[in-house]
């Protein structure tokens, strides 16, 4: 297993904010969490890459409990895209996407060969070498959150946590960017754990998708089985019509007025 | 080949070796300067000869020179270029820290508590470490001060950016009315307390020149062995930390340092602004924001500068106006014009 999350709690001050939450991802899977806005998603992402720490719980990661793993260790294993990435100082988004190799660097050395052709494959293949010598302070939301992307993919780590990674970005990289993520889920058995606002998405990318409400799952399972009105209803209090779209190859859910 | 750029590789060598360069150019210069001119091959010939022990070398030369050299005017000069040095980068790691480019040594009330110290010790005439007194009392007016505003922003959510700024801005709000108050009940000693506010590296000894050293290059080493993690830092909390980064560790380490090498700094000559803020600026527009390469060079060219004005307000102005005056009088302007420079076209900073 990847992960085994048992009874964890979390508090902000007084508020409780993830609720006695359970549950097991098992490695090679798209999970996707789904819920309204401050249902606890993205603090529960931070207990996830131990940014936060749990008031009581325990997440076990690869069969070790997540406290006793080094932030260095951590950083080769999970890898980060935050939802609004803001940066004040003018590095080139090329120096950005290489960051993710410092993992693997030693302190004081220079990035090895290999570390520069993973870079160079990553930045041409998520389209940010449009923008590799550009300042990141200079570039548009969405080609920032690219560049981000492609920093996260060059950490090359078995778990790649997107917290609403796409949310800011036009369905054509959207879609490309997800693609990136799947195939690393696909063919080299990574996981991948992702905060998403976008239901129909979730649905055409994610093996199982978590349903959050108030800190707690309301529902989870493979995506075709928990992907129903009642869920949606139960969740975001929204009526909706849940069907077999044979174009997306996936459910899809669409509103109404 | 594309990728060259990415290495902290060759231009930075050539960059540091330059300004090496111009800094001993700069130090050979300055010690010929003043009301008794000393030729530069002597000055040269007498540093030479005090590094190598070889009395003869300086046999030829008037016996009162290797005097003013030595014992006056390289102290003084030595402790400029070493507080130039010692502002600047302890400016590149606040605005790393805060992740603010307007961020100073002086931001987190650094100053304001050296100040407020120091007006004590002159106030109440405390003398028992002889010349010492002020600049020490100064230094743990610094600390206290430091160590207060770090415990008033980690009381809510962690030393983060804004929690740190503002308790630095109210801290040194409270300080400033506090100094004010000490000049008002100071009566005739209120000549000295602005004074010494001023800055000035007059008078300075050997003593200053190797305390300034010990601190700047403790603190240099501590910042280049960072550095990297800096960067990092760059990128948010969130992001930082998920790169292996222990962010609260890394930023107090960092904080607590540079606010003693600005304090040590202060001590020994009183408040020169500006430094600590417009050099890493403008290094930023020729290295880049890699701390690995912005912090020597940042080092070097604050030496450069603090020296070049001490020089200019000790040897070539009619008659010596304090050295923080100087610096906020060209810095201030100067930073005025960079910053609209940033706000009306595409540059670096």
């Amino acid at each position: 297993m990847a992960y085994q999350i048992n009874d964890l709690t979390f508090y902000y001050g007084n508020k409780k904010v993830i609720d006695h939450l359970s549950v097991t991802l098992a490695p090679g899977k798209f999970y996707g969490i789904i819920g309204p806005n401050g249902c606890g998603k993205s603090t529960f992402l931070d207990l996830l890459v131990k940014h936060l720490r749990p008031d009581s719980g325990t997440i076990i990661y690869k069969g070790k409990d997540l406290s006793r793993y080094s932030k260095k260790e951590l950083s080769t294993q999970i890898a980060l895209v935050p939802q609004n990435f803001y940066i004040n100082f003018p590095f080139s988004a090329k120096e950005i996407v290489m960051m993710g190799r410092y993992p693997h660097i030693p302190r004081f050395a220079a990035p090895s060969l290999h570390d520069i052709k993973i870079v160079r494959d990553i930045i041409e293949k998520t389209g940010a070498d449009q923008v590799e010598d550009r300042f990141i302070t200079e570039l548009s939301g969405g080609e920032r959150q690219r560049v981000v992307f492609a920093r996260a993919l060059a950490q090359d780590t078995p778990v790649l946590i997107l917290d609403e990674a796409t949310s800011s970005l036009d369905i054509n990289y959207g879609i490309n960017l997800l693609n990136f993520a799947a195939e690393g889920v696909r063919q080299a058995g990574k996981t991948v754990i992702a905060v998403m606002q976008d239901i129909n998405l979730a649905a055409l990318f994610c093996d199982y998708l978590i349903f959050m409400k108030e800190g707690a799952i309301k529902a989870h399972g493979a995506t075709d089985e928990v992907l129903n009105q009642n869920t949606i209803r139960s969740v975001f209090n929204v009526d909706t019509k849940v069907y077999f779209e044979p174009y997306a190859d996936s459910k899809q859910v669409v509103f109404k007025r | 080949m594309k990728f060259k750029e990415i290495r902290p590789g060759k231009l930075v060598g050539t960059q540091i070796v330059l300004l090496s360069a111009v800094l001993c150019a700069v130090i050979v210069l300055s010690t010929g300067l003043g009301y008794i001119q000393v030729p530069f091959i002597d000055v040269i010939k007498i540093i030479a000869g005090k590094i190598s022990g070889q009395q003869r070398m300086l046999s030829s030369l008037d016996n009162l020179l290797p005097v003013i050299v030595i014992d006056v005017r390289l102290p003084r000069i030595l402790t400029a270029t070493i507080v130039g040095g010692g502002l600047a980068i302890s400016g590149v790691v606040f605005q790393g820290i805060l992740l603010n480019p307007l961020a100073d040594p002086y931001t987190l009330g650094v100053s304001a508590g050296a100040a407020f110290g120091a007006s004590l010790a002159i106030l109440f005439n405390i003398d028992f470490l002889g010349t010492y007194s002020v600049p020490l009392f100064a230094f743990a007016g610094a600390t206290v001060t430091l160590l207060f505003v770090i415990y008033l922003s980690s009381s809510g959510g962690g030393l983060s950016s804004n929690n740190l700024i503002l308790s630095g801005i109210i801290v040194a709000a409270i300080l400033s009315a506090g100094i004010s108050f000490l000049k008002y009940v100071a009566d005739e000693q209120v000549a000295v307390i602005i004074f010494w506010l001023m800055g000035s590296f007059g008078s300075r000894t050997w003593t200053d020149v190797s305390l300034t050293f010990i601190c700047v290059s403790i603190g240099l080493t501590i910042f280049i062995f960072f550095a990297r993690d800096l960067n990092l830092m760059a990128l948010g909390d969130r992001t930082a930390s998920s790169l292996g980064i222990d962010t609260k560790k890394v930023s107090l380490i960092l904080l607590v340092t540079a606010s003693m090498v600005a304090a040590i700094c202060v001590s020994v000559s009183g408040i020169i602004g500006f430094v600590g803020l417009l050099i890493p600026h403008m290094m930023r527009s020729i290295t880049g924001p890699d701390n690995r390469k912005l912090i020597p060079v940042s080092m070097l060219a604050g030496a450069i500068l603090l020296l070049s004005a001490d020089t200019v307000t000790r040897a070539i102005l009619p008659s010596e106006i304090p050295i923080g005056v100087l610096t906020a009088l060209i810095g201030g302007p100067f930073f005025c014009y960079i910053f609209r420079k940033r706000q009306t076209g595409r540059t670096g900073f």
